[in-house]
């Protein structure tokens, strides 16, 4: 077989052409070629962040090109990036192209993640690139115009003298196709908010017209030439699969979470149509074929046969397990007063324990990465948030130095923290590096679902004091966080590097216990302020699981919690839960997120539970507010629920969210966001929990992990925006998903009195809960 | 619209893009100009290649006699009978709109329409399709001359990562062609079985009330 031969109906031909021609013909940007290495290979590594031609070129015709390394992952950052270079810069945001994540191309901004995107751009990022290269432009313009930079303003790209606009030089004609010659400033003079003209508008995002006419490239849709379909073979029950030609439904019932390879049979798919080549490493399974409905075929055809450690806990016994492991590090972030003394002579003493499951990230598509790996130097696209970080983990696991990895950052379906994308990479990598051409892998579902690093699951003690008053005067924080893996980091922090057989990390040891570490963003410290506090935090690193960031990780569990517990101190106190909350704050920001939110959901002042409500069906609303990791945004949010106490299923009827990011760069971009928050949160809240038995995971698709439909979302959703346009921007990607299982679990206690200490909400779970009130 | 990105914007980016269309596969009917490795290098290579010319290396088709009808044009399939059709939108005839997100009919990513009726590609067998016409979100309309719904999800900025929204479109416009004034509850259960992780779902949501209301 000639792996030359390529072949496809012409049509698709003269569309490739078409696509391509489209591509090339648009006006291509002058600015300088990346130097190519020998071999052709272009350098790998960060350019420097204090260059302002690291961050921005303006091409002869005015294109402006901005090279960021925070990407977009559905949450339209490039489109708020955009406004704030069109802001600073005085461009019309249609001049703007944006290149994202590509290893040697874009500086090394870390991860995309933690909703630090905005905060970022805004405070160290694009905005003080693009401040900094409008002063360099004054300063040229001054001198082709013979005047001062103080003499002179910018109208979309051109620079004309304030008094006389006909005299003028564009952008273009300054600098076109040549480097901008200037450091970064550390403090370029940037505009006076009150001026704005693009920040602060909702300006349509510049992805949405491409993603609904079908038209949009994501990661799934890279397709090279040469290339080959890949397929994992994950250690998986029942094995062999049914073994079919081509693919069906692909039905298994669970993983093998610590499985060994035991022995693989390539003659179950040596004769199948299109079969390459089977790839194992270690533990590590893979097949190669030509078409991607044969690799599907292949994966499942292929008999191999694997040994089952049953090494995990019961899930029923979890959360016990957790909290008797072995605690690998202590963190003790906050020691105020004496916290001890306090609950002692406190008038009353409350106690309780939340547990928060694993959780999925869920991602529509399944993740997918193209790598081509050969003659010793590899080019992955991916669906990454971090272009150098997966380079490094690349390099490791291939053999290879750095400098000759190269990630570009194709958009994927959404991801919402580390979902399979790093994972992928790795496996294209290894397929690719033993063919030795290039190769798409795309998860299946169940490799997608079962395989990935998941949400953290969580067990957090909470004790506080109230005295006589109903204050509280004394918090105690004690939280365990079972982990396993992380972001790359080093092969071993994913599935597919630990399958093929690379070291999982030593877990982190612990910091002295004094002085106190102070908050470790994780919303572990309470956002109010007691006079007595302890706040201790247990990581535990067992063989269990994957586990990594998902969408407000650790703080969602967190803020669940804390926010729980504060309503159950306020129903102990007998005081209103806002009333309760507002007491026990000096920050005018967060007092103001909880009344916006109260008012906005029509709150009326009265302790919980509400009572007298007769019949099945209890109406209540609950409260839960926090100061994202103490440094960042602030949220609250209110839900009214009802709750039928004869199945124990609860209706949400209303969530309001009152919120405060700082500078609103794009409102409508914010509202899609906080909008997203309450699905996914009330999703997760209500629904999500990784099922699993001592071999391996069963939540394989998504009939064994629902995720929440229309018709299960309330009609009803409020959203009050706080702006404020003179104050750093703080994130919005995911602080409000961290109030809405606290508001919640609340509103279920307003209306019923039972309170719900461990997340999913399920009818059995509400059941119970109902039993003992 | 004329500034409508296609996804992320760079030269190798491009490079990336440039090539999506085209058919990765081994299988196939009809010539095929192959771009070569130094395609993927860089934009400028890229358009270098498509300037320059390339050979054509042909490939009998094995065939299999189907043709499948889609968005108007009869194409052969050089796929096995029983393979989804979805394998062969996406990466025969270079389709983007259609996306693979479970195989298994349970999110309703690959939703496509055959006859007017919104069906799951991915669990369709190629073969079943018959003489049906089969339509593609990229037949349902373009930018110049959008389907209404199309316009509205715009409008109305119904996406986050838009992974879902090929399965929210065609199954909303087949939904709205069978019962053209439904109800809110109605509209929700139509769209039941089509996942969004995003939630993105209260934008979908005013973008099918409001191609109903207009
Ligand atoms: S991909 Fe077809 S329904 Fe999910
Ligand atoms: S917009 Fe991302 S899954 Fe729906």
């Amino acid at each position: 077989m000639n792996l030359e031969q390529l072949t496809t109906s012409r049509r698709g031909f003269l569309r490739g052409m078409g696509g391509l021609v489209v591509a090339v013909s648009l006006p291509l940007p002058n600015w300088p070629r990346p130097v190519l290495a020998a071999g052709g290979f272009p350098p790998t590594a960060p350019p420097s962040p204090d260059q302002v031609s690291s961050w921005l070129a303006i091409a002869r015709d005015g294109t402006v090109t901005v090279f960021t390394g925070k990407v977009e992952l559905g949450t339209g950052v490039a489109t708020a990036t955009m406004q704030i270079v069109a802001e600073e810069l005085d461009v019309p945001l249609s001049a703007i192209k944006l290149v994202q994540g590509v290893t040697g191309k874009t500086v090394d901004q870390g991860y995309t993640a933690g909703s630090q995107s905005m905060r970022t751009q805004w405070a160290r990022g694009v905005r003080q690139a693009a401040a900094s290269a409008r002063e360099a432009l004054l300063q040229l313009a001054a001198a082709r115009l013979g005047t001062t930079p103080d003499r002179l303003a910018v109208t979309a790209g051109v620079v004309h003298l304030q008094d006389q606009p006909g005299r003028k030089v564009s952008y273009g004609a300054l600098v076109g196709g040549k480097p901008i010659a200037a450091k970064v400033a550390a403090r370029p003079r940037l505009k006076d908010p009150g001026t704005f003209t693009v920040v602060g508008k909702s300006v349509r995002r510049e992805d949405i017209p491409a993603k609904v006419f079908g038209t949009f490239t994501y990661v799934q849709d890279v397709k090279v030439p040469g290339m080959l379909h890949g397929r994992v073979v994950r250690p998986v029950r029942p094995s062999p699969l049914v073994s079919t030609p081509t693919p069906r439904a692909q039905v298994i019932q669970g993983t093998i979470a610590n499985a060994t390879l035991q022995a693989v049979d390539e003659s179950s798919v040596r004769h199948l149509p299109g079969f390459v080549q089977l790839v194992t490493r270690h533990d590590f399974v893979g097949v190669v074929a030509r078409r991607e409905e044969q690799a599907i075929a292949a994966a499942q055809a292929l008999r191999v046969s694997w040994t089952d450690k049953a090494a995990l806990p019961d899930q029923q016994s979890l959360y016990e397990a957790i909290t008797s492991a072995h605690v690998d590090n202590t963190k003790v972030l906050s020691v105020v007063g004496d916290v001890d003394a306090a609950l002692a002579s406190a008038a009353r003493v409350m106690k309780a324990t939340y547990a928060h499951p694993y959780q999925i990230h869920g991602s529509i598509g399944p993740s997918c990465a193209v790598a081509d790996v050969r003659d010793g130097q590899a080019t992955v696209w991916s669906g990454t948030q971090g272009v150098y970080q997966l380079r490094n983990a690349l390099a490791t696991l291939l053999g290879l130095p750095a400098d000759n990895v190269r990630v570009v950052y194709v958009e994927g379906s959404g991801c919402y923290g580390l979902n399979g994308a790093d994972d992928v990479s790795l496996s294209a990598a290894l397929l690719s590096q033993a063919v030795g051409r290039p190769v798409r892998v795309q998860h299946m579902r169940a490799d997608e679902m079962s395989w990935e690093n998941f949400g953290t699951p969580m067990v957090i003690q909470l004790e506080a004091g109230l005295d006589a008053s109903g204050r509280i005067v004394g918090w105690s924080y004690q939280g365990w966080t079972a982990n396993r893996g992380n972001r790359p980091g080093p092969p071993g922090n994913l599935p597919a590097g630990v399958l093929a057989g690379f070291p999982e990390p030593p877990p982190p040891p612990s910091p002295p216990s004094w002085p106190p570490l102070g908050d470790d963003s994780l919303n572990s410290m309470p956002s109010y302020a007691f006079p007595n506090q302890k706040v201790v935090s247990y990581g535990v690193y067992q063989p269990w699981l994957f586990t990594g960031p998902l969408r407000s990780p650790s703080r969602l569990q967190n803020t669940f919690a804390n926010e729980s517990f504060m309503d159950e101190l306020a129903a102990a106190a007998g005081a209103d839960p806002v009333d309760f909350r507002l007491r026990h704050t000096g920050d005018p920001r967060l007092a103001t997120v909880i009344r916006r939110a109260a008012e906005a959901a029509g709150w009326r002042t009265r302790p919980s539970p509400a009572g007298g409500q007769g019949g099945n069906r209890r109406r209540g609303r609950g409260i839960a507010a926090v100061h994202y990791e103490g440094t960042s945004s602030y949220v609250a949010a209110v839900i009214t629920a009802t709750v039928d106490t004869g199945s124990g299923a609860i209706t949400v009827d209303q969530v309001a969210v009152a919120h405060d990011c700082g500078v609103i760069i794009n409102p409508d971009g914010l509202r899609n966001q906080i909008e997203g928050n309450i699905v996914q949160g009330l999703s997760r809240a209500l629904k999500e929990e990784v099922r699993f038995d001592r071999s391996g995971v069963l939540s394989v698709d998504w009939s064994s992990y629902p995720i929440i439909t229309f018709p299960e979302l309330p009609d009803d959703v409020r959203i009050e925006l706080i702006d404020h346009p003179g104050l750093p921007a703080l994130g919005a990607g995911e602080a409000s998903i961290s109030v809405i299982a606290g508001a919640l679990g609340n509103a279920v206690f307003d209306a019923t009195g039972a309170r719900l200490r461990q997340v999913p909400f399920t009818p059995d779970r509400v059941k119970a809960a109902l039993s003992t009130v | 619209m004329s500034a409508m990105k296609q996804g992320p914007g760079d030269d190798l980016q491009e490079a990336a893009r440039a090539p999506a269309a085209d058919s990765g596969d081994g299988d196939g009917a009809g010539p095929r100009r192959v771009p070569r490795a130094a395609f993927i290098s860089a934009g400028v290579a890229a358009a270098a290649a498509v300037a320059g010319g390339t050979a054509y290396l042909v490939e009998r088709s094995r065939g299999t006699g189907l043709t499948v009808n889609v968005n108007g044009r009869d194409h052969p399939v050089a796929a096995a009978p029983d393979t989804p059709l979805l394998y062969v939108l996406r990466n025969e005839l270079g389709l983007r709109g259609p996306r693979f997100g479970c195989g298994l009919a349970e999110c309703g990513a690959c939703t496509v329409h055959l006859d007017g009726v919104a069906v799951r590609s991915c669990v369709t067998r190629v073969d079943s399709v018959g003489n049906r016409q089969v339509t593609t979100i990229e037949g349902l309309g373009t930018p110049s001359n959008p389907h209404p719904l199309q316009k509205a999800f715009i409008d109305q900025q119904a996406a986050q990562c838009g992974y879902c929204i090929n399965g929210m479109l065609m199954t909303a416009a087949a939904f709205l062609k069978s019962k053209p004034r439904p109800t809110d509850a109605e509209i929700k259960s139509a769209l039941a079985g089509n996942l969004c992780r995003c939630g993105s779902h209260y934008r979908i949501l005013r973008a099918v009330k409001a191609v109903i209301s207009a």
